[in-house]
């Protein structure tokens, strides 16, 4: 029997640690004892596919709903989901969520003092195409006060939850915008150590993206692990491929 | 060429609308072949506080033992067309969570050692600036005393990663797995 190698590890300094002081809600939550390394089996190569099937024509349009305009800059984001090896990762889906142009989420946990838009539910998912493409339409975040230490915002950032071909591949991260004054003080962008890394969180205004007379467009290219180039030793007991 | 990996961010705590889907947290919904099985648990931080903002994701075997994807050749495995293995919950206010699936078979591991049944889990959580992985093995299961990962574990630890019997008397069988995220009886967590 024959199976396909497990996942590459993610180069030093890219993930942020658990323990990370700056941002205070990771004080009583980081493990104490490192995660023990495991290697990867079936369990680890699989993982759910979940995709197109999803996804309804209206997912990927933030910018009406409930009947009316969501108020605020009208943005395109759009970019490719791809491995280390800049193979596509097709039919996958992408989940997004973010805080209105006034800096709201419409969530029940969020008290911040600014206005919900009746017409923005902040909530998106889109499905990648077979080149790995994915486009929506949103409003541009706001920052927003949190109370990790005085005086704390958040940058202007949107959530991407992703599924790549295995249960090692899953990614859930943030996405910035280009020249954010708050990136240079913000403890969760400045979790991830490698600075070459952290710029990979940072979309980039593209004007073949922006629609003539509608919205501005960023490009966002999203990186899942890539194939080990070894098959896994004696992987299953047989003879991997 | 190779590209550079995007690095993993905190989910925050204002995940829930997008990410929630009724019906996400029972995997045996359409009728999967295999014993029931709800497991009931609960996340606790370093104080012993529930965290009342985390998403637990599960993905698991068929009871065949064998995973929906093509990725899985074990072709002497019978996939089940009503058991896709994935589902997704958060915890409430008390810190709890709740699903319920089908107990898997048990899938092979490296070399030829059979991993015994188990339930791959991702915790995401505020705070948590990349998920954490842990595992849902079963009480009472002779494989766990030859499963690679279980007895590669210090004793002391091991226990972390067994469900406990939370309701013998039930119509289907309801085990209890605690996630402790810090301190005593941290759970074991594993980097893949």
């Amino acid at each position: 029997m024959s199976t396909l190698p497990g996942y590459r590890r993610t180069a030093e300094g890219v993930d942020p640690p658990y323990d990370h002081g700056a941002y205070t809600s990771t004080h009583k939550r980081a493990p104490r004892h490192s995660p023990i390394r495991i290697a990867h089996t079936l369990s680890e190569i699989t993982g759910p596919r979940l995709g197109a099937e999803l996804v309804s024509a209206t997912d990927a349009d933030l910018t009406h709903f409930a009947g009316g305009e969501a108020l605020g800059e009208r943005i395109v984001v759009t970019g490719r989901v791809l491995d280390e090896d800049e193979r596509p990762v097709s039919n996958a889906l992408v989940e997004i969520w973010q805080a209105n142009s006034a800096g709201r989420y419409a969530h029940d946990v969020d008290q911040h003092d600014a206005p919900l838009d009746p017409h923005f539910s902040g909530v998106g998912r889109v499905a990648t195409g077979a080149d790995g493409v994915y486009r929506f339409a949103t409003i541009k975040p706001a920052a927003y006060p949190w109370k990790n230490h005085f005086n704390a915002w958040r940058p202007q950032h949107i959530h991407f939850s992703l599924f790549g071909p295995g249960f090692a591949t899953r990614l859930i991260t943030q996405m910035y915008f280009p020249g954010d004054p708050l990136l240079k003080i913000d403890p969760i962008y400045l979790s991830v150590p490698d600075p070459a890394a952290r710029e990979r969180l940072v979309c980039a205004f593209d004007i073949e993206a922006t629609v003539p007379e509608r919205a501005l467009g960023y490009r966002f290219d999203i990186v899942l692990r890539g194939r080990g180039a070894t098959p896994l030793e004696r992987d299953l007991g047989g003879d991997a491929r | 060429m190779t590209r550079g990996v995007t690095p993993s961010q905190t989910i925050g705590p204002f995940f829930h609308r997008a990410l929630l889907h009724e019906g996400w947290n029972d995997l045996a919904a359409r009728g999967a072949a295999g014993e029931r099985v709800a497991i009931e648990g609960r996340v606790l931080d370093g104080d012993g506080a529930p965290v009342t903002d985390a998403m637990i994701e599960v993905w698991q075997a068929n009871v065949a033992g064998r995973y929906d994807r093509p990725e899985d050749l074990q072709e002497n495995k019978p996939l089940d067309p009503n058991f896709h293995g994935f589902g997704r919950t958060a915890t409430g206010p008390d810190g709890s969570f709740r699903l319920r699936t089908v107990k898997p078979g048990p899938v092979p591991g490296s070399g030829d050692a059979p991993q015994a049944p188990h339930i791959n889990v991702s915790i995401f959580a505020r705070g948590l600036l990349k998920r954490l992985v842990t595992r849902i093995y079963f009480p009472a299961e002779p494989l766990n005393e030859t499963d690679p990962l279980l007895t590669a574990l210090p004793t002391d630890r091991r226990a972390t990663l067994i469900a406990r019997v939370a309701d013998a008397g039930a119509a289907e069988r309801v085990l209890h797995f605690e996630i402790v995220l810090q301190g005593d009886n941290e759970t074991v967590f594993l980097d893949v």
